[in-house]
């Protein structure tokens, strides 16, 4: 889908924060249900620091609050709300600031379902933004999504296009299970075509980003889009990449991962959280208990480095994944060709 | 709802007779856990059991209930049936959360017990959102949030009074202070000399009240003028209880850091017994005090059986209830 043919040239484009901010907007109008809260989101406050959430309040009223910079406070009553029956949609303004509400994200949100033997359940949304590149160091940029996707209960989202961004968010909205979902702060202005009104993305199913047929790159969010760019190229070089974007972290389409790498025999997982105990690590693991002996190369891994997002910007470029070491991954499983 | 008067005859039989509930309840599942014949951990309200009766009492099962741990007697204040509290105490598929959530995780929706959490403090900013949903909805439901004097000391106590408080919401912030937080004394955690002072920071929005927890009458009227502020649209209360816990902080705790000599002031305020004779001094005879007692221990011989007689759940539970199926998009 995310492949430009003639027919979709002259579709729109829109940014991602334009797809956030429509998701949001067109979830509120279709459910009454849905509210929002978080800091400086209403439109006196500028409607939100990354305006996604600009024009919602002056539209929605009361549905739509301000909150203190008070995180526990925001996901508690997320998750309160949702326990009485709304759909809260709650901004932790930046990732690394939900380590102040683990509490209420790890031992209510996700387990309330399951501890009440499935008398409540909470439909909250938790939106975040994170990613390393604009020089906001180790406070400002991590990408947590392996610690939500290790508690039972939780569904983590990271898209890597415009109208995915859109359809997921939908997704999420009205999912009846605690969604995160995770915008990268690097592809905020980064465009793509624009998404069908309404359509909703289900969650726990992986996207087939481009067809391949030599290996294939799993992976998801900002990654994705440069494999995309690399795939290509390697087109012109006979290298055929698939690219399966998982779209939900959490839960793993563990059928769509074997499915593909059963029809290439290799694989290449990329994300942009630290390499140790990552979702890659996960993924690894499940080709390798399910596809050990079809796979003609080992199952490697593209990752940031394992220490605390540096400022400087030459430290900064260091931690970070390079989409180089994708194409470099790409090419060693294909020399791997005929190890075994 | 009355709110200024004192506490009529058959006002003060009601909160006793909850109150003998709760504490025949607690009685039972003590001995229950002394002679071998229920394995939980336990958390005894013994020395609670008239606070959350006199507060129970203006409550109607619309009404939300967030509590903790040791929040037995909350939950049977809000009118928890007893086969599903025991069933769930014995881990059985009947029990109130099909036995996945155990005794220090109860919820109950039927009665409004919505969410009983076993971290100190977390309570409270989840009872903000129940508030914040009926204050969206137009709804007249009051959420009550029960803790601990030790759960005033964490962060989100501090962050979920500010929010109640600012957007006037309809949370009764139930504070049973009861002197320790798990093994600490007052003095030693917390620096405010009563909690309810706290209410003075988060402006005008928030009433503040210490109130004698083990009186029936003075916990029975700041119940309700809690209730009926927060029905009315009025604001959130920080209503601060003043009680003791008899039993120490978990079942088998020999309470060794308990000084002699305040266990023995508290136990002679004991506020069953007081209670009681005020019931007696009412009108209320032995002989009705006797057939009421007999009423409430036929109900849980009767829950016990039931928990007994039910089955374990199904191994598949453990596959239930992780995610709801796909399907949560309007039609």
């Amino acid at each position: 889908m995310n492949a430009p043919t003639a027919a979709t040239t002259a579709t729109k484009t829109i940014s991602f924060t334009e797809a956030y901010s429509r998701a949001l907007h067109d979830a509120m109008e279709m459910d009454p249900r849905v509210i929002m809260l978080g800091e400086d989101i209403a439109d006196e406050e500028g409607g939100g620091v990354f305006k996604v959430t600009k024009g919602l309040s002056t539209k929605f009223g009361s549905r739509v609050r301000t909150t203190p910079i008070s995180e526990q406070a925001i996901v508690g009553a997320a998750v309160g709300a949702a326990l009485a029956g709304l759909r809260p949609v709650a901004e932790i303004m930046l990732m690394n600031f939900i380590t102040v509400p683990m509490d209420q994200i790890v031992n209510h949100a996700a387990k309330l379902r399951f501890m009440s033997g499935g008398q409540t359940h909470v439909p909250i949304t938790i939106r975040t933004r994170t990613g390393a590149g604009a020089g906001t160091a180790g406070q400002h940029s991590d990408m947590l999504e392996a610690w939500f996707a290790h508690v039972a209960g939780m569904k983590v989202v990271i898209p890597s296009s415009p109208a995915d961004a859109y359809g997921l968010l939908l997704g999420c909205i009205f999912d009846e299970d605690p969604c995160l979902f995770i915008e990268d702060a690097m592809t905020r202005t980064q465009t793509g075509p624009e998404p069908e009104k309404g359509k909703i993305i289900p969650l726990g199913q992986a996207n087939v980003a481009r067809e391949g047929t030599d290996v294939t790159v799993i992976g998801y969010g900002r990654p994705l889009r440069d494999t995309l760019v690399i795939a290509e190229k390697l087109a012109a070089e006979g290298i055929s990449v698939e690219v399966l974007d998982l779209r939900t972290v959490s839960p793993l389409d563990t059928d769509s991962i074997l499915k593909s790498v059963a029809k290439t025999q290799r694989a290449v997982v990329v994300h942009e959280a630290p390499r140790s105990f990552g979702a890659g690590a996960e993924v690894a693991a499940r080709i390798q208990e399910h596809l050990y002996s079809e796979l003609k190369a080992p199952v490697l891994r593209v990752a940031s480095r394992d220490v605390t997002v540096p400022f400087a910007k030459v430290l900064e470029q260091e931690y970070l994944y390079k989409p180089s070491a994708i194409e470099a991954s790409i090419r060693q499983t294909l020399n791997g060709k005929g190890r075994r | 709802m009355p709110t200024t008067e004192s506490l009529s005859p058959a006002a003060l039989l009601a909160v006793y007779t909850l109150a003998l509930r709760i504490h025949l309840v607690d009685e039972r599942f003590r001995g229950l856990l002394r002679s071998g014949r229920l394995a939980a951990v336990y958390y005894s309200p013994r020395g609670q059991e008239i606070l959350a009766a006199a507060m129970g009492v203006h409550l109607n099962a619309r009404d939300y209930l967030v509590t903790t741990y040791r929040g037995i007697h909350d939950q049977l204040a809000k009118g928890i049936p007893l086969r599903s509290l025991f069933a769930e105490y014995y881990g059985k598929a009947t029990g109130a959360c099909k036995g996945k959530g155990g005794a220090m995780h109860i919820t109950h929706p039927a009665s409004g017990v919505m969410v009983t959490t076993g971290v100190v403090g977390s309570g409270l900013p989840i009872a903000n959102g129940l508030a914040w949903a009926s204050q969206l909805k137009g709804e007249d439901r009051v959420t009550l949030c029960c803790f601990g004097d030790g759960a005033s000391n964490i962060g989100a106590f501090h962050e979920a009074l500010n929010l109640a408080a600012l957007w006037k919401l309809p949370v009764i912030f139930l504070c049973q202070n009861n002197g320790y937080g798990e093994c600490t004394p007052y003095g030693k955690a917390t620096a405010s000399a009563r909690i309810s002072d706290r209410a003075a920071a988060y402006g005008p929005n928030m009433l503040g009240v210490t109130v004698d927890g083990n009186d029936p009458e003075a916990m029975w009227t700041a119940s309700a003028a809690a209730v009926a502020r927060a029905r009315s649209g009025e604001g959130p209360t920080l209503l601060e209880a003043k009680t003791f816990r008899f039993m120490g902080h978990y079942f088998g705790d020999p309470g060794a850091y308990i000084p002699k000599a305040e266990y023995d002031a508290a136990l002679a305020k004991d506020p069953m017994p007081a209670t009681r004779a005020a019931v007696l001094a009412s009108g209320i005879s032995e002989a009705e005090l006797e057939d009421l007692k007999k009423q409430i221990e036929a109900d849980i011989d009767d829950a016990l059986q039931f928990a007994l007689d039910s089955p374990v759940p199904d191994l598949d539970e453990i596959n239930r209830d992780i995610y709801a199926d796909p399907t949560g998009a309007p039609a």
